[in-house]
């Protein structure tokens, strides 16, 4: 369809709408509007971003698939609780400010989440036209539109305001997106924020991680631009536990709570023979090399190198896997494999994830896992060792267990391998800062306001969550932040 | 925050020393750790060096650098009065300092850098001190005075004689190990080649002794891993997990492989930047090149 029949269509749509007779099958006929990409040949070779976004008569399009439930059930599959259908309907009639107004009552961040929350198992599972045709990639394509009025850029939005100064001071550790919305709340009524940040830029996960083809680096400036002009100061290079304990800073620094989000930061290895090789990276560092630090312009200016890899196997099924699968396609390697132990049905990462990742080459590697990894004599990774899987009962995660099938090892020539299982807790916050309390798995227990044992100290994201998502680290910076703003003018009105 | 350079001196050939603005990281700092060092925020690598020295009143922190590749070498050619990028840290576990009684520290080449502090915090904590210092020559030797003031007895060895004795550090290291009352404890820091052979003599000796490993870093807090080492059979961060480790139980030829993962591109990028100031140029003495 191009957009002379779109416009058509769209205005014949309105004009029964006014009449009062378009019906849902109207609704249902209209048909999901597919995202502009960039061509997935074009794109291997390059970092821009591969989805464009939508032209304003493919939003309103879209928005038009939606039925305006009464009960509205994507609402509920929100984790900030968004006005979905209030939204959506805005953008029908074409009213993209107030649709963008109503976004932000409750999400600070929608031109990232709108590209990097998974829809498909929040609020698009429940949409009912989804339901309607069993299939949740027909629901209404709620986070392209969310995209789409996020990305209108008016000059005029996006600073909330700040209520006059109160005295207080708030540490918020880690710039990431729970971070930023922590900051953003406790700034909001007037409390003084600093964030601390251990890399040299700030962002966390949203610059390190997630590559610039699935969000654009200046997407994040701009966020954390508005930031810095509500009047949140942000300090990079500070280690909480290192430069700072977290006690100096309540103690000897005047502040006067902690918001402690600094994520999950520890890659698991698989602890099999090889690991240790040259060629052998977490997808952490293969990732915050080819991000943060530019790997991918080495030799055109950026002083960090990577590797010149050919033939790459990622081991891994979630979205990092896919990440780091896409980034070493774009980094010229000839062939990646994505090497992942159960079937694609069962892989944590989005459906358009593995969809744009299958598009640019990568090679499934399903039922298998590496045993070894196996080197030259230089101690190079040469290749993999892998064993073939067979699904058995469900186990813990409602997953069917993959079982091993003895004797049916394999190996696959490689130079590089990326290793993307997951992180554990970084147990740096846990090494400095005696009386918090931390579960077996190093994460911090905090009650469901995100109160820590510590008082003054809040925490929330993937050191709390274990590995999460963004739009979870946002729910808790908010849910921390309202804590945060409720102590403290509990503590003002004490010292009155 | 960019941190300047208050004073800057060439200690050898390729070997300099600056005072930086770190006030905080003075204030922090313990002998053993490091900092990650940037040159510029766009586009920097992030290196690590361990903190040679501080004084937490002025708010400053000694670094003694060797220039090896692209990012040495810029810091080297920044003047007193300019500025890093990016200063981060103090980064890693302390030293374990107690009273052990007898102590052998050797240090190779910039080495002796990161030992230092550790040799002052054992002098004051009552330990005999033994320091062997080693360079491949005599130029090269560096903070011969300042080990002296700290130590009881001082060996120097160069590989060729030039100063000292004509000897590599582990003959004399040897030597001390053989002593009735052999030492108790022993730290060695420098070269991972020369950490490995110290190792192989004071294992014959049953000496305990901690290295202080160097590995390519890039967060330095934990998160990428680059900077593992196979300790004991099993994955170790250098970062979080050390820097210093029972030099006993670490694989130092795994280790010198993943040192030289780069290598190619570390040359390419010191040869650009070369070029580049040739060009510009800030060293003539690359004209012909």
């Amino acid at each position: 369809m191009d957009e002379k029949e779109r416009q058509r269509l769209l205005d014949d749509l309105l004009a029964r709408q006014a009449k009062g007779q378009l019906k849902a099958a109207d609704r249902y006929a209209i048909g999901p509007q597919s995202m502009p990409e960039q061509d997935p040949k074009a794109r291997r070779r390059n970092v821009s971003e591969v989805a464009t976004g939508y032209t304003e008569l493919q939003a309103r399009l879209e928005a038009m698939r939606c039925l305006q439930c009464r009960n509205a059930p994507c609402v509920e599959g929100c984790p900030v609780r968004i006005r979905i259908r209030d939204f959506v309907t805005e953008i029908a009639a074409g009213r993209y400010r107030e649709a963008l107004a109503i976004i932000r009552e409750n999400s600070l961040l929608p031109a990232i989440c709108g590209r990097v929350c998974p829809q498909e198992t929040q609020c698009q599972e429940k949409c009912t036209v989804g339901r309607r045709f069993k299939d949740s990639t027909q629901a209404v394509s709620i986070g392209r539109l969310e995209r789409f009025v996020a990305d209108m850029d008016y000059a005029d939005e996006g600073m909330p305001n700040v209520a006059p100064e109160t005295g207080m001071k708030v540490a918020v550790i880690g710039s990431g997106p729970g971070g930023i919305v922590a900051a953003a709340d406790v700034r909001r009524q007037g409390h003084a924020v600093t964030i601390f940040e251990a890399f040299h830029k700030p962002g966390g996960v949203l610059v390190y991680g997630i590559p610039e083809f699935r969000l654009p680096k200046a997407i994040v400036r701009k966020e954390l631009e508005t930031l810095r002009r509500m009047g949140v100061e942000i300090v990079c290079n500070f280690i909480v536990g290192r430069t700072r304990t977290v006690a100096q800073l309540m103690h000897e620094d005047g502040y006067d709570a902690v918001y402690i989000g600094v994520g999950a930061g520890l890659p698991h290895f698989m602890g099999i023979e090889g690991e240790s090789l040259v060629g052998v990276y977490s997808a952490n560092e293969y990732l915050t090399r080819a991000n943060l630090m530019k790997a991918y312009e080495f030799g055109a200016g950026a002083d960090t190198p990577i590797a010149m890899s050919r033939r790459v196997a990622v081991v891994g099924g979630g979205n990092v896997a896919m990440d780091a699968a896409r980034t070493a396609v774009r980094l010229g390697a000839e062939k990646v494999y994505l090497v992942y132990r159960r079937t694609e049905k069962e892989m944590p990462a989005r459906v358009e994830e593995v969809h744009h990742a299958k598009q640019e080459g990568v090679e499934f590697l399903l039922l298998q896992s590496p045993r070894r990894i196996i080197g030259d004599d230089e101690c190079y990774v040469r290749a993999i060792e892998c064993l073939k899987f067979e699904l058995g009962e469900p186990d813990d995660s409602g997953r069917r267990r993959p079982m091993p099938i003895e004797g049916s090892e394999f190996q696959i020539e490689v130079d590089t391998v990326i290793i993307a299982i997951g992180n554990g807790a970084n147990p740096l916050i846990r090494q400095t800062t005696p009386g918090l309390e931390f579960n077996r798995w190093g994460n911090i227990v905090v009650d469901e306001k995100c109160r820590t044992s510590l008082e003054g100290v809040y925490a929330g994201g993937d050191i709390v969550l274990g590995a999460a998502t963004v739009i979870l680290a946002m729910g808790q910076g908010r849910v921390a932040a309202a804590a945060i703003n409720e102590y403290l003018a509990d503590k003002a009105r004490k010292r009155l | 925050m960019a941190h300047r350079i208050l004073t800057k001196q060439q200690l050898s050939e390729n070997v300099f020393t600056a005072e930086v603005e770190a006030p905080l990281i003075a204030r922090a700092r313990r002998p053993g750790q490091f900092v990650i060092v940037s040159v510029s925020d766009d586009y920097g690598e992030r290196i690590p060096l361990t903190i040679a020295g501080a004084d937490p009143e002025k708010g400053t922190i000694r670094l003694i650098w060797q220039r090896v590749g692209k990012t040495t070498a810029e810091m080297a050619d920044i003047p007193a009065g300019g500025q890093l990028a990016s200063v981060v840290g103090p980064l890693g576990k302390p030293t374990h300092i107690e009273k052990f009684g007898a102590v052998v520290c050797v240090g190779g080449g910039i080495g002796n850098a990161p030992l230092l502090p550790i040799v002052q915090a054992l002098k004051e904590a009552g330990n005999t001190i033994i320091s062997i210092l080693g360079a491949r020559t005599k130029d090269l030797l560096i903070l011969e005075d300042e080990f002296g003031a700290f130590s009881d007895e001082l060996v120097v060895v160069t590989d060729d004689g030039s100063y000292g004795r004509k000897a590599l550090v582990t003959e004399p290291l040897e030597e001390v190990c053989q002593r009735s009352d052999k030492p108790d404890q022993a730290f060695v820091i420098g070269p991972a080649m020369m950490m490995k052979f110290c190792c192989d003599v004071t294992r014959r000796y049953t000496v305990p002794t901690q290295v202080s490993l160097n590995t390519i870093m890039v967060d330095g807090t934990g998160m990428c891993g680059g900077c593992r080492i196979e300790y004991d059979g099993q994955a170790k961060f250098v970062c979080v997990d050390g820097p210093e480790f029972d030099g006993h139980k670490v694989n130092f030829d795994l280790l010198m492989r993943r040192l030289a993962g780069y290598r190619s591109q570390e040359r390419q990028a010191y040869e650009n930047y070369r070029r580049h100031r040739c060009r510009i140029g800030l060293d003539p003495a690359m004209g012909e090149q």
